[in-house]
């Protein structure tokens, strides 16, 4: 008895130390050499970590799409630049206060994900990878075409006049720090809630089996919907709170590039994994931040071409190291966490991705 | 009317880049469901090669532009051969994964290209023809959609032949209808994998390097912006379907071509509506079989 108000109440108490510890950092001075620019208090340092935490609320929501309903979306950046572009352009056009212009940005990200969540689900599996490519390239097209609202190319500058004093400004980046760490936890929070729910557990179902799912009289597609919808919701959010760190947007917030680097993040962390989610967007953007500052660095620059030109792209290495992760680590740095903790306890290990992939096999049967 | 003829002949030669890029997504997704984000990534690497094939040679010479995309084809086919061999068979039947593992070498192929190449287009002149242009009603078409169009057909035809006459072609053909029984017959599929692969990156190399003719550059992102169509292509035209690419390719491509001209510049706008109202209407595609 004593045990299970344990394993109750210890996260809850972690989770508590953690957002407390983070959101004290920006009062500290503490250095990290290799990993921040300068101590805790320095806006360059309290910008590199929001925008850490940015990417790690998009992470969770796309881990919400992918590890908990079993969705492999390549659009998540349609939603997020929704959020981005939707609030930059109510507050520069429309000049909306900054509150109203969130809500009414949360609404257009969920529209847009209602309407090409409901066309793409007609098909499942690699198809919905396709479809969900296709809208969000449809949303870069627009975006960088309709250069009067959207500023093309060059960008959406934020407009800060419907901004409040206390969020504008270099001096004010632990603000923006502390606004992205309660973004993180509201995300955090909503995810859990989506998993711990009856609709989490059957979108959970019905990707482990859908066939099942759907003989037991329940609709997997209508659950499946509300999560796409929800992850979309969450990942609108970040792209607010991006839009504001970075104080403007730039069209890669919708493309397609930033869909699969987020899916990296969360494929680095571990599908299905919260925290893995967390800690993989944490570690793409530092690794990301940090090897361009390794390219530069005079030891590289001197190496043959052969090494010095790979060594000098951050994505190319990214990309050999996802690669690395796919092949010899499918659970992520959280999967073999986790299974090494398990087999300790003995239990079994269930990778999130394995279990999706014998549902994959089974469609064709099913059908 | 002239407009209108322009309109279609460059809508018809766009389908056939599609095409080309399209029929080897289609028939490696139909055999062995694996959706091949690196698909981009063999292009852009034959279309690189090519122009430095076509730089050494001389640009201008026919000579140079033949015998550019002939290395183009090869170079494709080595690159998707040793993705197969590497990257995807030690993921067989593990399907995310093998997307992943492709969606990854794109990730790092585009990275290197851009540390190679540098992010700015590489401009080539091909030989002086390819930049005139020949009447047609009215029209004057430029020709380098001509040498697309037929270089399509050449590939669709040497492709169905394959498919239809050889034993290799028959063994696969048969493994996109069913590959449970293909197996059963006890003839080992997945030998023909990494054909399929070889075939694909031909196709994809092949229209690399004549989109780099066409456009009269290449750049590290050649080939990421050729996939999200071939995508659409394969989508629309039912999943492992080579004739359902052929035509969706061409009608795609014509659509999005008449919308840039009398839509303005909606084109690729247009193509998404396609996709959506595809799949909502007959969501495995014009040529798919499964519902």
């Amino acid at each position: 008895m004593r045990d299970t108000t344990r394993t109750r109440w210890v996260p809850l108490l972690v989770g508590i130390v953690v957002v407390a510890v983070l959101a004290m950092l920006p009062l500290l001075n503490l250095s990290i050499p290799g990993i921040l620019p300068g101590p805790t208090y320095t806006p360059g340092s309290l910008a590199l970590m929001s925008l850490c935490m940015v990417f790690a609320a998009l992470a969770l929501s796309y881990n919400l799409l992918l590890g908990s309903a079993g969705m492999l979306s390549f659009g998540h950046a349609l939603y997020f630049g929704a959020g981005a572009y939707g609030l930059g352009i109510l507050l520069k056009a429309v000049e909306l206060p900054l509150v109203p212009g969130v809500f009414a940005a949360l609404l257009g990200g969920v529209v847009i994900a209602v309407i090409t969540g409901a066309v793409a689900m007609r098909v499942n599996g690699i198809p919905f990878a396709m479809v969900t490519l296709a809208f969000a390239q449809a949303g870069s097209v627009l975006v960088r075409r309709n250069q009067a609202v959207t500023g093309g190319e060059e960008g959406l500058g934020l407009n800060t006049a419907g901004v409040p004093d206390w969020l504008v400004g270099v001096v004010n980046t632990r603000n923006l720090y502390w606004v992205s760490l309660a973004v993180v936890v509201i995300i955090y929070l909503a995810v859990l809630w989506v998993d711990r729910s009856r609709l989490g557990h059957l979108a959970a179902a019905a990707r482990e089996n859908d066939l099942r799912v759907r003989v037991l009289g329940l609709h997997p597609n209508r659950a499946k919907l509300i999560v796409f919808v929800i992850a979309g919701l969450c990942a609108s959010l970040a792209g607010i709170a991006y839009l504001l760190l970075q104080s403007g947007t730039q069209p890669s917030a919708v493309g397609a590039d930033l869909t699969i680097t987020v899916l990296v993040m969360v494929v680095l962390g571990g599908v299905g994994f919260r925290w893995g989610a967390i800690l993989g967007g944490v570690l793409y953007t530092i690794l990301d931040q940090r090897l361009t500052v390794l390219a530069r660095a005079e030891g590289i620059q001197q190496l043959p071409d052969v090494l010095r030109v790979p060594l000098s792209e951050p994505l190319f290495i990214l990309g050999v190291l996802f690669i690395l992760v796919v092949m010899f680590l499918p659970g992520g740095i959280a999967g073999t966490v986790d299974s090494r903790l398990r087999r300790r306890r003995g239990g079994t290990a269930d990778a999130g991705l394995e279990a999706m992939d014998e549902q994959d096999v089974l469609e064709p049967v099913s059908r | 009317m002239s407009t209108l003829v322009l309109t279609l002949v460059i809508g018809l030669g766009l389908g056939a880049l599609y095409f080309l890029v399209a029929s080897g997504l289609s028939l490696i997704y139909g055999l062995m469901h694996v959706l091949n984000f690196a698909h981009g990534a063999f292009l852009t690497l034959s279309a690189f090669v090519g122009w430095a094939v076509a730089q050494a040679i001389g640009v201008s010479s026919w000579g140079g532009f033949l015998l550019s995309i002939l290395i183009g084809a090869l170079v494709g086919a080595a690159f998707a051969a040793v993705t197969e061999l590497l990257l995807i068979r030690p993921l067989y039947e593990r399907h995310i994964e093998q997307v992943l593992v492709t969606v990854g070498l794109s990730f790092a192929a585009i990275a290197l290209f851009e540390g190679i190449w540098g992010t700015d287009p590489v401009t080539i002149a091909g030989p002086a023809w390819l930049s005139r242009t020949t009447p047609v009603l009215g029209a004057s078409i430029p020709n380098k959609y001509w040498v697309l169009i037929i270089a399509a057909a050449v590939v669709l035809a040497a492709l169905v032949l394959f498919l239809k006459r050889t034993r290799y072609g028959m063994i696969i053909r048969a493994g996109v209808e069913n590959r449970a029984m293909v197996t059963a017959l006890g003839i080992d599929v997945r030998r023909s994998f990494t054909l399929v692969f070889a075939i694909g990156g031909s196709a994809a190399g092949i229209g690399g390097v004549l989109a780099m003719h066409a456009m009269t550059y290449v750049s590290a992102h050649l080939g990421s912006t050729l996939r999200i169509f071939a995508f659409i292509v394969t989508v629309v035209g039912g999943l492992g379907s080579l004739t359902g690419a052929a035509i969706a390719s061409v009608l795609v491509a014509v659509l999005q071509q008449v919308a840039n001209t009398y839509l303005g510049g909606t084109g690729d706008f247009i193509v998404v509506i396609l996709l959506a109202v595809v799949l909502l209407v007959r969501p495995q595609g014009l040529m798919g079989r499964r519902a």
